[in-house]
């Protein structure tokens, strides 16, 4: 009996602290939006995440001042009126991969893998599911994604005057490259 | 023994559930402290007539319509004012993150103004704090109406006036801005016309927003030393109004008792009086061009 505690015991510490983590800061998370009328564009090269490869689990986490725009005038307009972004300075993303058995980490290569989470936007928690592509290297995994999102769904109001302006739905961007961390 | 060994259970329980929770105090330890910088204090370079501490961001080009009718108090005959125009057209635009410079024409004296607006001090907090946005304002102006009266010295330099300004603003929240704005106005002889030739006065300002897009807006200048202007008493100009946001434009509606739309004019020659009447109904438009993209 007293085995088996240890044995859970250990199992349990084992999942604690086992497992490579891989991380980035300066990860890229852009939006573009097209309408016959204007395409806008906004890029974020501040995103930070972390990646577990033993269970798979990534969290993302970016500041919603850190998208520039092309236009100085739409930076304001997003930050004062449609993010918000002195109320909900930041936007999260903890998820984790579903066919974690099909990437091999410790092989070369490049995998495409589903992701599924919560995506928060301006506090309002969504349940997505994402497919993106992971890139085993040598030194570090990359990790890319496109996927679309619906504003609305994250209560951001688009007037009506700009509605025809803004894409019902914003194709999303993520470009990460992960660097192993030292874990202690 | 049974409650025992389930004890380890929880334990690889809850290290799954909050693993997600981990990686992100991970991220959040390692993240660089940011210094955040306060945007949008006011919606637009103007307060109301006078200059706010926002610029034109480096490659912007803003047409600025500034228009003011005549008198409310001039009765039906003037339509209560609405005859008569006063127009300043500028064109303003931003060089760096922390200078602008425009130039404008008012059919006021027929007067043509050239300024430049330096951003010192930005508002900030997180890794480095600032209480505080501080501008510097300068500017000059030529007035080329024609002189009725004969005059001994019509130069040039003799129909110029000058301004500094130094601007300070708190945004207090996202919805309340202030900032006060102590000012010098020199004006040489022509402008002048016999009262002092040195202007010292305070301006206060500030905008509550009301809903994303809207703010009301007040501007007070106190003018430390009185004077008349060509004869007529002086008084201090009280604007008040509202700031309208669409897409790419920002429409300012106002009431003020100056006439003029540039410092040496609202500061000096305010010769309108709230009390009487003497109010004029006004808008700033302001269309924002994006000439360099950044």
């Amino acid at each position: 009996m007293k085995r088996i505690y240890l044995v859970l015991l250990f199992l349990s510490v084992v999942l604690i602290g086992y497992g490579q983590k891989y991380m980035t800061k300066n990860g890229y998370i852009g939006f573009y939006s097209h309408t016959p009328m204007e395409d806008i564009k906004a890029d974020n090269n501040q995103a930070a995440g972390v990646l577990d490869v033993s269970t798979g689990e990534m969290v993302f986490q970016v500041l919603i001042r850190s998208f520039h725009f092309e236009r100085a005038l739409m930076e304001e307009h997003f930050n004062e009126n449609y993010m918000e972004s002195e109320k909900f300075p930041k936007s999260t993303f903890k998820g984790r991969i579903t066919n974690l058995s099909s990437v091999n980490f410790s092989k070369n290569g490049s995998y495409d893998v589903s992701v599924e989470g919560d995506l928060t936007i301006r506090d309002v928690t969504k349940k997505v599911s994402i497919k993106g592509t992971l890139e085993v290297l040598a030194g570090g995994i990359n990790a890319s994604s496109k996927f679309k999102i619906i504003p609305e769904d994250y209560k951001i109001n688009i007037p009506g005057v700009v509605r025809d302006k803004i894409a019902k739905d914003l194709e999303v961007t993520v470009t990460m490259k992960f660097t192993p961390v030292e874990t202690k | 023994m049974k409650r025992l060994s389930l004890a380890p259970l929880f334990v690889m329980l809850s290290a799954v559930v909050s693993a997600q929770d981990d990686l992100m105090n991970l991220l959040n330890e390692n993240a660089a402290p940011a210094v955040n910088y306060t945007t949008a204090t006011f919606k637009s370079t103007r307060i109301m007539n006078g200059h706010s501490i926002e610029r034109m961001a480096p490659g912007q080009l803003d047409f600025r319509i500034s228009h003011r009718f005549g008198r409310l108090n001039s009765g039906a005959y003037e339509f209560f004012g609405l005859d008569q125009a006063n127009l300043r057209l500028g064109l303003e635009y931003g060089i760096t993150k922390w200078l602008m410079v425009g130039l404008g024409r008012g059919n006021y004296e027929k007067t043509f103004d050239g300024f430049a607006k330096f951003s010192a001090l930005r508002q900030s907090s997180g890794a480095k704090t600032m209480p505080v946005s501080l501008s510097i304002f300068t500017s000059a102006a030529l007035k080329t109406l024609k002189l009725t009266g004969a005059s001994d010295n019509d130069y040039l330099s003799s129909r110029m006036s000058y301004v500094a300004q130094i601007l300070v603003a708190r945004k207090f929240s996202p919805g309340l801005s202030l900032q006060l704005t102590p000012s010098y106005v020199h004006r040489n002889p022509d402008i002048a016309d016999g009262d002092p030739a040195d202007l010292w006065s305070l301006g206060a300002g500030g905008r509550i927003k009301l809903s994303k897009r809207i703010s009301f807006n007040a501007e007070y200048y106190y003018v430390a030393n009185p004077h008349d202007y060509q004869g007529q008493a002086v008084y201090n100009p009280l604007s008040v109004g509202f700031d309208v946001e669409t897409g790419g434009h920002v429409f300012q509606l106002i009431c003020t008792n100056s006439v003029a739309m540039i410092e040496k004019g609202f500061i000096g020659e305010t010769t309108g009086q709230w009390s009487k009447g003497d109010i004029h109904f006004g808008f700033n438009i302001s269309r924002v061009f994006t000439l360099k993209k950044h």
